[in-house]
């Protein structure tokens, strides 16, 4: 049997949600208790489905987390200051998102330098830009009142409504992302090409395949995941801050990775990043919820970090022997 | 909604019931009692670990269990997520700060409609009562401009400098208006200056510049412990610090010796150890007794005043973590 990336998120899945079934008792078991995770993990989730596809395609995106903060902010100031409807600036939003993802993948196959290093620096760009517009158009750092705009009741029920009671519509839009990544990255020649780039970039380059395009529209499958969360958060909190998405392009990574996509591309899996997504969800709550203080969530984060990376390990040599 | 404001008033009415009957709530062990405390201060700020001594004082003072959770970063979404996962756990009582109301005001509703008393600190003063919190525990910022006032007043000052580095914050903003009308009230005058805290050499020129285009500026108050020093670098530049009354929102150690040493006047504390410590001893007392102070208004925390007097004893209690 060949050994699959998501294999170990999935055991780490059940192990995880049998450790705090125990440790916090009833009310992770509870419907309230899967609430709070799953609302945790969802946005999460539809950045690491982004994530997880650019990096099995050989690159990092820090920008993400900066992408999101920018998202809801041109949101904002599109309905709230310059009194467009919820509609149309949801349109530009995404735009001006998918632009700073064409920008970055552009950068990084132009110059050839690291993405990770691109995308470091768009990471402050686009963070300063978000804050200098905020406070250059408002003088506030904290932008309200979404509720009050032209098309925010059909933009609540897209976004940020909740079909079961305290299940939010999020999880969907992260069910639906997992979905259709696995859709691509399995069924379409992109998947091909998407493993082929991250695998062996000289080797697709010379069968044929369009290096430069795959990776831009990665970059901007990422930015798209980033923009949709922007707004998911800004719908669901009436308004949006300047911090938002702040440290979200870590938590993205740590998703994917354990999720059991590899740093160095060419392998991984996008429902792995879901699950991993998820693990992330029940760990932060499950703590709140077992009664932990909060100071001991980043100490359990970077446990779960390793032993997940060890088991991947583990599980790619074991497979690589008997193949 | 009628169905939650029906759920809401019967909560109201079971709870009250209780409070009348002591024999369900009366024969409860104190230590069996949880309450859950969610702030937007992490544990590593210097200044919110103060509130959580508080809280860990109160604690064992009462016999109570009490657990401190916050996000790492000032991040709004991951507060509410916390928020959810601390509902969800039914905790007895629930402490909880609110710097942006839109983003937390649907998980505090959500708390009291569930019947779980609820009380605010630190941030949220204006807000708190409408989202159903049952005391609000803190510094009414106008109220401590005013009372620094009437200090400085009282000690002479006829022209003064409110330095604001955070302009466009509406507590800053207070404190500066709150010290204007109180010197205003007793015939002397006030103005503001703007200061970009990001550039300190660029806050003591400003200052100095203030200082030297004005020769009957007789007192400054900068509005946080971070802005002193430059201040007083400014005051020492221009030959100033002898006459001009110079005073600060919050403590640091450097604030401290500045008191001690004579070169400041005097401090003003929001002593921010009581607003983790009052909460649990009310929500303790209101479980047992009903009893709540001010049926519902405000409790002032602050402003307390650090002066020559006091600075040594404060300086000791800062060491052990309480001011």
């Amino acid at each position: 049997m060949r050994a699959r990336p998501e294999v170990a998120a999935a055991v780490g899945v059940v192990l995880v949600w049998c450790v705090f079934a125990v440790a916090a008792g009833p009310t992770f078991r509870s419907g309230a208790g899967a609430a709070a995770y799953l609302n945790a993990a969802a946005p999460l989730g539809i950045l690491a489905v982004g994530v997880a596809l650019l990096m099995i395609g050989g690159e990092f995106d820090l920008s993400v987390g900066s992408i999101v903060g920018a998202s809801g902010i041109v949101l904002m100031l599109l309905t709230t200051e310059l009194g467009w409807s919820v509609w149309p600036a949801v349109g530009v939003t995404v735009a001006v998102c998918l632009a700073l993802g064409f920008l970055n993948g552009l950068m990084v196959v132009r110059t050839r330098l690291p993405s990770f290093i691109v995308t470091l620096a768009t990471l402050f760009i686009v963070r300063g830009l978000t804050i200098a517009a905020a406070r250059g158009f408002t003088r506030r750092t904290q932008l309200g009142g979404l509720d009050d705009v032209p098309g925010f009741a059909s933009a609540r029920w897209i976004f940020a409504s909740d079909p079961v009671r305290g299940f939010q519509v999020s999880i969907l839009w992260w069910l639906g992302a997992a979905v259709i990544g696995t859709w691509i990255l399995r069924r379409t020649h992109w998947g091909n090409w998407i493993f082929a780039v991250g695998g062996q970039q000289e080797a697709a380059r010379n069968v044929g395949v369009p290096v430069a395009r795959v990776k831009v529209a990665l970059f901007m499958t990422t930015a798209f995941a980033a923009a949709l969360v922007g707004i998911i958060q800004a719908v669901q909190f009436t308004g949006a801050d300047v911090l938002r998405g702040q440290l979200q392009e870590f938590n993205a990574i740590i998703a994917a990775v354990i999720g059991g996509t590899l740093l160095s591309g060419g392998y991984g899996s996008v429902i792995g990043a879901g699950l991993g997504a998820l693990i992330f969800g029940m760990v932060r709550q499950g703590i709140v919820m077992a009664g932990v203080d909060a100071d001991w969530f980043q100490v359990f984060l970077g446990a779960m970090l390793l032993l997940a990376v060890l088991v991947n390990n583990f599980a790619l040599r074991r497979s690589q022997r008997v193949r | 909604m009628s169905t939650q404001a029906l759920a809401a008033l019967s909560v109201v009415v079971f709870v009250g019931a209780c409070a009348q009957d002591p024999a369900p709530s009366g024969e409860r062990p104190r230590s069996a009692i949880r309450f859950v405390v969610v702030t937007h201060g992490s544990s590593a700020d210097p200044f919110w670990s103060v509130v959580i001594n508080g809280v860990r004082d109160a604690g064992e003072d009462m016999g109570v269990q009490v657990e401190y959770q916050s996000p790492n970063t000032f991040d709004m979404v991951a507060m509410s997520q916390i928020l959810d996962a601390a509902i969800a756990s039914r905790p007895d009582g629930l402490v909880v700060s609110i710097p942006d109301e839109p983003a937390l005001a649907g998980a505090i509703r959500a708390a009291s409609a569930a019947g779980i008393p609820v009380v605010s600190i630190n941030s949220g003063l204006d807000v708190s009562l409408g989202l159903g919190v049952l005391v609000h525990v803190g510094q009414p910022e106008y109220d401590a401009g005013f009372g620094t006032g009437e200090r400085l007043l009282a000690s002479g000052a006829r022209r003064a400098l409110c330095v604001n580095h955070e302009v466009g914050n509406v507590g800053q903003d207070r404190r500066c208006q709150g010290m204007e009308d109180a010197l205003r009230g007793g015939g002397a005058s006030a103005s503001v200056l703007a200061v970009d805290l990001g550039d300190p050499q660029d806050t003591r020129q400003r200052i100095a510049g203030a200082l030297a285009s004005n020769a009957e500026i007789d007192a400054m108050l900068v509005l946080g412990a971070i802005a002193a020093e430059p201040a007083l670098a400014a005051l020492r530049e221009s030959g100033r610090a002898a006459s001009v009354r110079f005073a600060t929102f919050d403590l640091s150690p450097f604030v401290l010796e500045s008191i001690a040493g004579g070169e400041m006047l005097f401090a003003v504390d929001q002593q921010q150890y009581l607003q983790g410590y009052l909460p649990i001893v009310f929500l303790t007392k209101y479980l047992e007794t009903g009893t709540l102070p001010g049926g519902g208004a405000a409790i002032a925390t602050g402003p307390g005043f650090v002066t020559r007097e006091n600075a040594e004893r404060v300086m000791r209690l800062s060491e052990r973590g309480i001011r």
